[in-house]
């Protein structure tokens, strides 16, 4: 049996084709698939992403304890609101998960984490805690709903009445509370917006509400193109337990400058790194796709994400690649049962409705 | 469920015409649109290729994922959709206009073995059980 979120009736009255991912019923998009990438990029659209969990970090250690557990360094987090992207390390320095981390007091932070690996990740937590003063809470009751794209906020603001107000002057990458809401400037687009956690009984009305201002709803495909083109990873395709961070193209979420110890760090430091996350920008034709094996001058790499650009109108791609392999060099990717030409180029490809390559 | 009543049909979702000058035109279904979702990029065989039954000869892209187009028959490929080229969301628009190729068969008894739509219906219903 399939898990379905609060807004499951909302979708499929709506048309949404929906399947199963990770174990939870969810709309793969709701008609096309590239009109609705298109929506995000020029206006605006919503997503349902209350698969994912919200978890609570409570308790006078909180902050000692996610200094540990993470590797991206929570003293950056001073102001209430702020928050932070970091990878979860194992010993080994592999990636258990990504997650955000919201702080809003020094006995209060908000985590997201990924809804395929949150059962994992609570149990990590849970483990690593033991001699901190703290209290990990999923929030189980909590919908998520993403509203993105270049007129997102507005939107917002038509829709929830007092939200202009609160989050006008929120500034990117940061959250404010709204009653039994949770208004976050953040999103896995590269379009401005927010994310919105709600209780899961007003989730429908405020989802319908929003419709009814003209925010039209966006599929999980589409999710995955528009943060593909934006160069923000996927967990289980760009990074997972088997990946270095710092070969993954997350070296700016790892603090090893600092002092502070954390959970993969000295393993991290021990190990020679032979990789980088490139962008592949396809020149012939045909589509590039996760697992497809790429040659270099510097040796074989592989796709971690590959799919078809709708901003672009060309197939791209992560691919984990030599580390010498410079910008602007021709590859080979095998699609199928042919070598095509693909150029590595530095990556996000595009943002803000606009192609950066 | 479009599955029009004069047309033949494949077990791998191709439909198939029976043209009056006795070439066959195919292409893939309307469920298989679906199934895929928005098309991307068409491969459609070289004119002039001789192919077997079964055999893959173009290729589907969706943004989602690749898919085989299967010859529904023997025979020589004797025009293809270039049209589908430039514009390959005319499947998603309308599957069974929007035609891969054309072949002539080797055998023309090879027809009498293709599904009708009554047939094909059952496997589109029994796929989704």
């Amino acid at each position: 049996m399939l898990k379905r979120t609060p807004l499951y009736q909302s979708h499929s009255d709506m048309g949404a084709k929906l399947v199963d991912f990770g174990g939870w019923e969810m709309p793969l998009h709701y008609g096309s698939q590239i009109e609705e990438h298109h929506q995000v990029r020029r206006d605006c659209g919503m997503f349902d992403v209350s698969h994912m969990q919200v978890l609570d970090i409570s308790g006078s250690d909180s902050r000692n304890f996610l200094s540990h557990l993470v590797a991206n360094n929570v003293d950056k987090l001073r102001i209430p609101g702020k928050a932070l992207y970091s990878a979860m390390l194992n010993e080994e320095g592999g990636v258990i998960d990504d997650l955000i981390i919201y702080y809003m007091d020094e006995s209060w932070f908000r985590i997201v984490v990924n809804a395929g690996t949150a059962d994992k990740d609570i149990a990590w937590m849970e483990k690593q805690a033991t001699g901190f003063s703290v209290e990990i809470s999923p929030q189980r009751d909590l919908a998520m709903i993403a509203v993105q794209g270049p007129n997102a906020r507005e939107k917002v603001w038509e829709a929830l009445p007092g939200s202009r107000e609160l989050t006008e002057r929120l500034i990117p990458f940061s959250a404010v509370e709204m009653g039994t809401m949770f208004i976050a400037r953040t999103g896995y687009t590269g379009e401005d917006g927010f994310e919105i956690m709600i209780p899961a009984k007003a989730a429908p009305f405020f989802w319908a509400t929003l419709a009814e201002k003209g925010v039209k709803p966006i599929g999980l495909g589409a999710r995955d193109t528009l943060r593909l083109e934006a160069g923000m990873n996927l967990y289980g395709q760009d990074m997972d337990e088997a990946v270095n961070p710092l070969e993954a193209g997350l070296a700016w979420t790892v603090d090893l400058k600092s002092e502070r110890d954390f959970i993969g760090k000295a393993a991290l430091l021990g190990r020679p790194l032979k990789y980088q996350l490139a962008g592949l920008l396809l020149l012939d034709r045909g589509v590039l796709r996760s697992h497809q094996k790429v040659s270099t001058s510097h040796g074989e790499g592989e796709i971690t994400s590959g799919s078809f650009s709708p901003t672009l109108e060309q197939s791209i791609a992560l691919a984990r690649i030599p580390r010498e392999v410079p910008a602007g060099e021709e590859v080979r990717v095998m699609v199928r049962d042919k070598l095509l030409r693909a150029k590595v180029v530095k990556y996000p490809f595009a943002r803000n409705g606009k192609s950066l390559i | 469920m479009n599955i029009p009543g004069n047309l033949k049909y494949t077990a791998s979702h191709e439909w198939v015409r029976l043209e009056d000058d006795g070439t066959v035109t195919v292409g893939i279904t309307d469920h298989a649109q679906s199934l895929l979702g928005d098309m991307v990029f068409v491969e459609t065989p070289e004119v002039g290729r001789k192919v077997s039954k079964g055999e893959e000869c173009a290729v589907v892209e969706s943004v989602k994922a690749a898919s085989d187009v299967y010859s529904p028959i023997s025979g020589e490929i004797v025009a293809i959709n270039g049209d589908l080229d430039g514009s390959p969301e005319k499947i998603n628009e309308d599957a069974f206009s929007a035609w891969m190729f054309k072949m002539r068969p080797d055998n023309a008894a090879d027809l009498g073995a293709l599904l009708d739509a009554a047939a094909y219906q059952s496997i589109v219903e029994s796929e989704a059980h």
